[in-house]
């Protein structure tokens, strides 16, 4: 339990910085709105269309692929904690788990889904 | 009320209010948001019940995952995620009605059994569910053989995945 109270504090540390910040320039800094300074910024480029566009549907593949090796990581962790106490077939059978799924990322390759159209 | 409760209750509230944004803002990517937002509550209270593993994968694939999963599919299918109906249709007293009826009769179930009101036992010191279940993960006598045939589920999961959704041209 008490290991959480870092944990919060480090959240409670994260929000206050940026809160900090946005608060700070809300607070300090000059306001005379002129139509161009009430554009959205995009990287010093005027913006162009609306901001709701249609993302290119590929962007799914690339998360189903993360999702699989999300989990994949999710049942390697607590392997991977216990690892320096367990013999050398604990590291066997953590490469077999690996290397079964290494099919699918080749699978995904070799199918060319990992290009980017 | 010790310290442990003031937080659930905090983090229980918390969660409520979110789980009640999700249903009912109009903006799809907010109410994706807002889900992000119950998920954290949840991890924060499998964190208060000690169940430490659980806290973290619930962060890592649901908020990780399976919240960037939903807000992909609503970017990518809907150009505009802004809702223009009403958020409830004329049978939300009948929904409610159901939600109410199904948690009285939970309650009332659960009150019947005997651990109902005991508190738990405290978890003997020095007790890591992480490493235990690392060890039981790749234990000939426990887990070993579900812990590999998982990774070939993880492997048809990723295999049909990318079939039905890649694009053929």
């Amino acid at each position: 339990m008490s290991e959480w109270i870092y944990v919060a504090l480090f959240i409670a540390v994260g929000l206050i910085i940026p809160i900090g910040a946005i608060a700070a320039g809300f607070i300090l800094g000059p306001k005379k709105p002129n139509p161009i300074k009430e554009a959205t910024y995009e990287c010093g480029v005027e913006p162009v269309g609306e901001a709701w566009i249609q993302f290119k549907p590929q962007y799914y593949i690339f998360a189903l692929v993360f999702l699989v090796f999300d989990v994949e990581a999710v049942f390697l962790f607590p392997w991977a904690v216990k690892l320096g106490q367990l013999g050398l077939y604990a590291v066997v059978e953590g490469i077999i788990f690996v290397s079964i799924l290494i099919i699918g990322l080749v699978y995904t390759w070799r199918k060319g889904m990992l290009e980017w159209l | 009320m010790t310290g442990a409760q003031i937080i659930f209750i905090v983090v229980a509230l918390y969660t409520l209010g979110s789980a009640l944004m999700v249903v009912t803002t109009r903006n799809l990517i907010h109410a994706a948001l807002w889900l992000v937002s119950t998920l954290f509550g949840v991890a924060v209270t499998y964190a208060l019940m000690n169940a430490n593993f659980i806290a973290v994968v619930q962060v890592v694939v649901y908020i990780g995952a399976i919240a960037i999963l939903f807000i992909f599919a609503v970017m990518l299918t809907r150009k505009d995620m802004r809702d223009s109906g009403p958020q409830m249709n004329k049978n939300w007293w009948l929904g409610a009605l159901v939600a109410v009826l199904v948690f009285a009769g939970l309650a009332f179930m659960l009150s019947g059994w005997s651990g109902f009101s005991k508190v738990a036992a405290d978890l003997p010191s020095g007790f890591d569910s992480v490493s235990l279940l690392g060890e039981a993960l790749v234990s000939p006598q426990a887990y070993v053989l579900p812990f590999e045939v998982a990774s070939v589920l993880l492997l048809a999961a990723l295999v049909g995945a990318v079939y039905v959704a890649f694009n053929r041209k």
